[in-house]
C-alpha cells in the first residue's frame, strides 16, 4: 500500500501520485489546448505588432513600478506583522491579505472611491495637482493592490521560518536596530523577498479586473497586455491566442527563472519557534 | 388590468405564432414537434428554450420572456446575457442555445457564416448612440463638437466592439476627432466611468442612458443618425425547439415585444 524508495520512507500513498497527476495535468491541460490553437504562420506578426509591443512594454514597465512599490509598502508590514505582537495584529493580517481573495473587480471599484475624481483621496489629491484616473499611475496603483499580499505572506513566512536568534545575538553584541534590519534580518530573509517580489511581479503582469474598472483602457498608457487580450478577442480570436501565450512566456520565465525554493513559502503558524 | 392585458398577449402572440407557423410550416413539420394542437385548435406550447441575448437587452428581454411564461404556461426561458462577440464563440463552441439577439448584423453574421443559425434572422430593434454625462455636467458638454474640446475627459468604446465601431461613424460624419482617455471593451464600462464621476462624458447607447436613470444626463446629437446598429434575432440551427424558439421570436418581433423595446428606448429597424 505504502511506496517505499531505496533510501527509506516517503510517506505518501500510492493513490496520491494518481490524484496528483490529475491536479498537474489540470493546470497544464488548458495551456495545451491554448497552444495547440495558436496560429504559427502568424504568431510572430501577431505578436509584434506595434499594439502588441506598446502593451507589452506597459505591462513590464507598470509591473516593475508596483513590485518597488510593493517592496516598499511590504518589508515594514511584514516585519511588523512576524516580529511585534501588538493588539489587533490578526485583524491587520487579514485585511492586508484580503485582496487575494477579493475578486480583482471589487478591488478596482474599492480603489475608484479612493483615488477616483469624486473618491475620498482624489479631491484633495486634484487639488494638489495629481490626477490619477486614467493615467498609468493608476495601473500602477491597481497592480500594487493586488500584488502586495503577495510580497507580505512570502516574507512574513520567511521571517518567522528563520526565527529572531541572530538578531538577538546582534543586538546583544550592541547593534542598533536599524543596523539589525540592514545587516542581519533582510540578508536572511533575502531569498524570501526575492521570491515574494517576484510573485509580486508576476500577479502585477496578470492583473486585469481592477486595472480596467479603476484605470481604464487606452493604448500606450493603461491599456496593460491583459487588457489588449481581451479586446483583442472581439475580434481577432488568433491575435487574443497568440497574445495569451506571450504573457503565459512571460510569466513562466519570470517565476522559472527566480522562483524555484517552494521551501521559503509561507511557514504555518505551528512552526513558528 | 394586469389579467386582461395578459389576456390580450396570449391572443396576440396565439396569432402571430399561428402566422409564423402558416408561413413556414415546411420547415417546422420536419423537426419533432412538442405541441399539440388544443380543441379550439391553437397550438399549445411547452418546454424549455434558453435564449443567447446581447446584454444591451437585458432588461427587456427579461420582462418578455417572464410575459411569454405567463400567457404560455408550461414553457420556460432561459436567459444567457453576455456581449454579442461571447454569445457567439459560445454558440459556436457548442453552448446550448435556441435564439440568439445579437447586439449588431456583425455578429449575426458570424453565426450565419458558421451555418447555425434557422432561415433568415429577422431585425427587430435599432440603438443609437448618445452622450451621457454625470448630472452635473461638469465640462459643460451641449454638442458633439463640445466632446473635443481641450481637458474634456471622454470615454469611448474601443472601434473593435460595435458600440466603438459606431462611435468612429459619427466620429467621421461630425467631422470631429475625439482624443478619448479610455477605449473600454464594453459599453457598460464606458457607462461606469460616466456614472462613477471618473470621465466628464461618455459615448453609450440611448438605451444606456435610459436605464441609468438619473445617475446620468443624456445628450442627443444630429450625428447618431449617421451610425445606426440594428438588433438581428434567429433561431440557432442546433435548437431541439425550434417551435418554442420561434413562438419566442414572434413575440419579440410582435407588437407587445415592440412596445416593451421602445419603452426601453430602442427604435423600430
Amino acid at each position: 500500500m505504502y511506496r517505499r524508495s531505496g533510501t527509506g520512507y516517503t510517506g505518501i500513498p500510492a493513490w496520491i501520485y494518481a490524484i496528483a497527476a490529475a491536479g498537474a495535468l489540470f493546470v497544464l491541460l488548458p495551456l495545451m489546448a491554448m497552444v495547440a490553437r495558436v496560429n504559427w504562420s502568424q504568431f510572430i506578426p501577431l505578436v509584434t505588432s506595434e499594439s502588441s509591443r506598446t502593451a507589452l512594454g506597459l505591462s513590464l514597465r507598470t509591473s516593475a513600478a508596483s513590485t518597488a512599490a510593493c517592496i516598499v509598502l511590504g518589508v515594514p508590514l511584514a516585519l511588523i506583522l512576524a516580529r511585534s505582537p501588538f493588539p489587533g495584529q490578526r485583524l491587520l493580517r487579514a485585511f492586508v491579505l484580503l485582496p487575494l481573495v477579493l475578486p480583482p473587480v471589487v478591488g478596482g471599484i474599492a480603489l475608484l472611491y479612493t483615488f477616483g475624481r469624486q473618491g475620498l483621496l482624489g479631491k484633495s489629491l486634484e487639488l494638489a495637482g495629481i490626477q490619477i484616473a486614467f493615467s498609468t499611475s493608476a495601473v500602477v496603483l491597481a497592480q500594487t493592490y493586488v500584488a502586495l499580499p503577495f510580497l507580505v505572506v512570502s516574507l512574513e513566512g520567511a521571517l518567522r521560518t528563520a526565527g529572531n536568534k541572530y538578531e538577538a545575538v546582534a543586538a546583544t553584541l550592541g547593534a542598533r536596530p536599524g543596523t539589525v534590519l540592514r545587516r542581519v534580518t533582510i540578508p536572511l530573509v533575502l531569498p524570501g523577498l526575492v521570491s515574494g517580489a517576484v510573485l509580486s511581479f508576476a500577479r502585477s503582469l496578470g492583473e486585469f479586473g481592477a486595472t480596467l474598472t479603476f484605470a481604464g483602457s487606452l493604448q500606450g498608457v493603461t491599456r496593460t497586455l491583459p487588457l489588449e487580450i481581451y479586446l483583442q478577442r472581439e475580434t481577432d480570436a488568433d491575435a487574443a491566442v497568440a497574445l495569451s501565450l506571450l504573457l503565459v512566456a512571460v510569466a513562466v520565465a519570470v517565476v522559472g527563472l527566480s522562483y524555484r525554493r517552494p521551501r521559503l513559502g509561507v511557514a504555518p503558524e505551528g512552526a513558528v519557534r | 388590468m394586469r389579467i386582461a392585458s395578459k389576456h390580450v398577449t396570449a391572443v396576440l402572440v396565439a396569432g402571430v405564432l399561428a402566422a409564423g407557423l402558416a408561413g413556414c410550416g415546411a420547415g417546422t413539420s420536419g423537426a419533432g414537434s412538442t405541441s399539440s394542437a388544443g380543441a379550439s385548435g391553437t397550438p399549445r406550447l411547452s418546454g424549455a428554450i434558453t435564449v443567447f441575448a446581447a446584454a444591451s437587452l437585458k432588461s427587456t428581454f427579461a420582462k418578455l420572456a417572464s410575459d411569454f411564461e405567463a400567457t404560455n404556461p408550461g414553457t420556460k426561458i432561459t436567459l444567457n446575457f453576455a456581449g454579442s462577440s461571447d454569445l457567439v464563440t459560445q454558440i459556436t463552441q457548442g453552448a446550448p442555445a435556441d435564439v440568439f439577439a445579437s447586439a449588431d448584423t456583425r455578429n449575426m453574421a458570424k453565426l450565419a457564416d458558421a451555418k447555425l443559425i434557422d432561415g433568415a434572422p429577422a431585425n427587430f430593434a435599432t440603438n443609437v448612440l448618445e452622450i451621457a454625462v454625470p448630472p452635473s455636467n461638469p465640462a459643460s458638454i451641449s454638442s458633439f463638437a463640445d466632446l473635443a474640446k481641450p481637458g474634456v475627459k471622454v470615454v469611448v468604446c474601443a472601434p473593435q466592439v460595435p458600440c466603438g465601431a459606431a462611435t468612429e461613424t459619427v466620429e467621421k460624419a461630425a467631422g470631429t476627432t475625439l482624443a478619448p482617455v479610455s477605449e473600454e471593451s464594453s459599453v457598460t464600462d464606458v457607462l461606469g466611468k460616466v456614472t462613477s464621476g471618473e470621465a466628464d462624458a461618455g459615448l453609450v447607447y440611448v438605451t444606456d442612458v435610459k436605464t441609468a436613470g438619473d445617475k446620468v444626463k443624456g445628450i442627443p446629437f444630429a450625428e447618431s443618425d449617421q451610425a445606426v446598429n440594428t438588433y438581428p434575432i434567429a433561431t440557432v440551427g442546433t435548437s431541439k425547439n425550434k417551435e418554442l424558439a420561434q413562438a419566442f421570436i414572434a413575440a419579440v418581433t410582435g407588437s407587445e415585444g415592440k412596445k416593451v423595446l421602445s419603452d426601453a428606448g430602442f427604435g423600430t429597424p
